[in-house]
């Protein structure tokens, strides 16, 4: 215990210094100028006693003073781990999906709005994925294909009347396209150029949303898009199908619920095919793979042009949800946001990647009552995280064990 | 008889530097040849330009009589081309078996992918007991092992091998020699060694080229250069 205590006690005291140090300006300095210290004061003891419990806590487990309490929980944690495995995977994949699909009847509009956002964001994610995580390429304009998807469907729906269903296959080529166009320039760079020439280019996209007034009406954006309409049998004079659109919340909900379930089964089996394992193989040396025989070129813009595809079908799904488009859900802290779902919920994970998404929404609707440390708590909760898992929440399989330790 | 690899005095530039000054050389079906030569003599280059990696500015590159300059690089392996890149090169996350995987890329048929993932196991057992383990995590040598297994799975007619020996154990290094000389022996399998210690590889060869900043500075068979006064200075050590 003395030994420990020994270990942690200076970098502990630097810690909260250091904390101390940058709360006051945040704080203590007020806009009129007036300059206060009592409530810093306040915050940060309040701080220090939760750190210190937390010190002490960690002390006596680093020195087995808590075996009592921590070996029953550690027990049961196994158990309830050896329980899991020995359900087979569809079960658990069963039960998500039954809650996903009552989930609207149990919960109230804002929560299922929380989900339609969530579900989006999986899409785009997974789509991201594809090019950051599996061919190894660090775009930062990724969200510029969820605008070409978004403009897709409000411009074709404005003006020509095409309903929501026939534009869901176009926005995603059109997205591919534009993916294509964005990625084959792009295609001989590698890693911080790649990184900030998809930074120009999306930035470019979003520019030409906001100036191009006389098509996409700029700033303004563009309003009166329909909402998904279904034809639906109808008894009122003899039989006949009505049209009708789903503007409410729950059927949104379930067209989110559906492209997520598209989403996640097609990246799945890229995942697994041989494309996959051809991005990956970029991913870790592109030379090695062209010797190999992989024709980087070709699976370099696919790549792109699958991740674009994704992030189209989700920028329709979003413009119908809000019947109303403007650039600036476009903007670069969207693709910043994106990626930070796809790393921090682990690269290549699927449901690593479903967590990430889920984090990053719910965390800062949970942190609203921190009104305005709502942001600084967001980052903090991400920085932790990443703290304790480094690889992501649910890092990729693949972890290879050496054979003698599975022996062992 | 036909070579089955030739260089036509190709020239080779990164930016202003000139790596290559016109190198030429033969490979027949069947041979083993080895090119010695000392650090930064363009070795590793004349490997990758013949893989189409690094482009050539002169000269040609025939395979099988046929030019294959102009060729991408990913086309090559298809026509029986492979190359064991120096450093090894292997994909680090992807699992063994998936680095081998990737080695038959181009294949389609999955009963002879099959039985030669068979076959390089049983040329590398240490590989079988590791199928499920990260490449990145294998020893030096296993890496090797690796990177040749890796190569194999793409049938190769002809094989490059850029250094194979490079920082592993004497002990080993006599087995990937063993190896290199089995598929020779055994498939016909036609080798190009590129190799620091050129005792080894004069004596696992039949022919020798010996490079210097670019250029062959001599060629003949193995044995004769084994035992040339020059280069059991220059390389052996004596
Ligand atoms: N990517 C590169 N960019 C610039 N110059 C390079 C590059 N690769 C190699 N060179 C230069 O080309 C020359 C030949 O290099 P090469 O790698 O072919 O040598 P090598 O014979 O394989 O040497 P070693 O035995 O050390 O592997 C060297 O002078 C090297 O500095
Ligand atoms: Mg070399």
């Amino acid at each position: 215990m003395i030994q420990e205590f020994k270990k942690i006690w200076k970098p502990y005291l630097i810690g909260l210094l250091w904390l101390l140090g940058l709360l006051w300006p945040l704080l203590g300095i007020h806009p009129d100028g007036t300059l206060s210290f009592a409530r810093t004061f306040t915050v940060w003891l309040y701080i220090a006693t939760g750190i210190s419990i937390c010190a002490v806590i960690y002390l006596l487990n680093k020195s087995d003073a808590l075996g009592p309490v921590t070996a029953p929980i550690g027990n049961a944690r196994k158990a309830l781990g050896a329980f899991g495995k020995t359900v087979p995977t569809w079960v658990w994949l069963l039960a998500l999906l039954v809650v996903a699909l009552i989930y609207p009847q149990v919960t109230n509009r804002y929560a299922q709005d929380v989900a339609v956002n969530v579900l989006i964001y999986i899409c785009l994610g997974l789509g991201l994925n594809i090019v950051v995580g599996l061919a190894g390429m660090l775009d930062l304009g990724y969200i510029a294909f969820y605008g070409v998807g978004a403009y897709s469907y409000a411009l074709l729906n404005t003006h020509f009347g095409i309903s929501f269903w026939a534009t869901l296959p176009i926005a995603a080529l059109l997205a591919c396209i534009a993916g294509c166009i964005i990625g084959y320039p792009t295609l001989r760079m590698r890693g911080d150029y790649l990184a900030i020439v998809t930074l120009g280019f999306g930035e470019i996209v979003r520019i030409i949303l906001n100036n191009w007034m006389s098509v996409t009406n700029g700033p303004n954006g563009i309003l009166g898009v329909k909402a998904p309409s279904i034809f639906w049998p109808s008894f009122a004079e003899g039989f006949s199908f009505e049209l009708l659109y789903l503007k409410k919340l729950h059927y949104l909900y379930y067209i989110a619920l559906g492209l997520a379930i598209i989403t996640i089964i097609s990246v799945r089996n890229l995942n697994y095919s041989r494309i996959g394992r051809a991005w990956e193989s970029i991913r870790e040396d592109e030379t090695a793979a062209e010797l190999m025989g992989v024709n980087t070129f070709l699976l370099k813009l696919l790549a792109y042009a699958m991740g674009a595809l994704f992030a189209g079908l989700a920028g329709a799904f979003f413009c119908a949800r809000m019947r109303f488009v403007s650039p600036e859900s476009f903007t670069f802290l969207e693709s910043a946001m994106v990626l930070s779902m796809v790393v921090l919920g682990g690269m290549g994970s699927i449901p690593g990647i479903m967590l990430g998404a889920a984090a990053l929404i719910v965390l800062p609707e949970v942190f609203r009552e921190f009104e305005t440390y709502r942001m600084l708590a967001f980052g903090l909760a991400m920085i932790v995280m990443m703290l304790f898992r480094p690889a992501g929440l649910i890092p990729a399989k693949r972890v290879g064990t050496r054979s003698e330790e599975k022996e062992g | 008889m036909e070579p089955i690899l030739e260089l036509k005095d190709v020239y080779s530039s990164y930016g202003s530097i000139k790596a290559l000054k016109g190198i030429s050389l033969k490979v027949f079906p069947g041979e083993i040849v080895a090119i010695i030569g000392a650090n930064g003599a363009g070795k590793s280059t004349t490997l990758m330009a013949t893989c189409g990696i690094v482009p050539i500015d002169k000269g040609d590159i025939l395979y099988q009589g046929k030019s294959i300059s102009g060729l991408m690089a990913e086309k090559l392996p298809i026509m029986g081309l492979c190359q064991v890149p120096e450093g090894r090169r292997i994909f680090p996350r992807l699992t063994v078996h998936e680095n081998l995987e990737l080695g038959a890329f181009y294949r389609k048929d999955r009963a002879g992918i099959e039985k030669d993932m068979e076959r390089v196991y049983d040329l590398f057992p240490v590989l079988r007991d590791r199928t499920k383990q990260q490449g990145g995590t294998l020893s030096g040598g296993e890496q090797q092992m690796l990177a040749i297994a890796r190569a194999l799975m793409t049938r190769p007619k002809v094989l490059l091998m850029d250094e194979p020996s490079l920082g592993l154990a004497p002990l080993i290094v006599q087995r990937i020699f063993d190896i290199i000389h089995d598929v020779n022996e055994s498939e016909g399998m036609t080798i190009l060694l590129v190799e620091q210690n050129a005792n080894l590889a004069l004596q696992a060869a039949q022919r020798g080229y010996v490079l210097e900043t670019g250029t062959v500075t001599m060629e003949d068979d193995a044995d004769k250069l084994l035992h040339n006064e020059e280069i059991r200075k220059a390389y052996l050590g004596e």
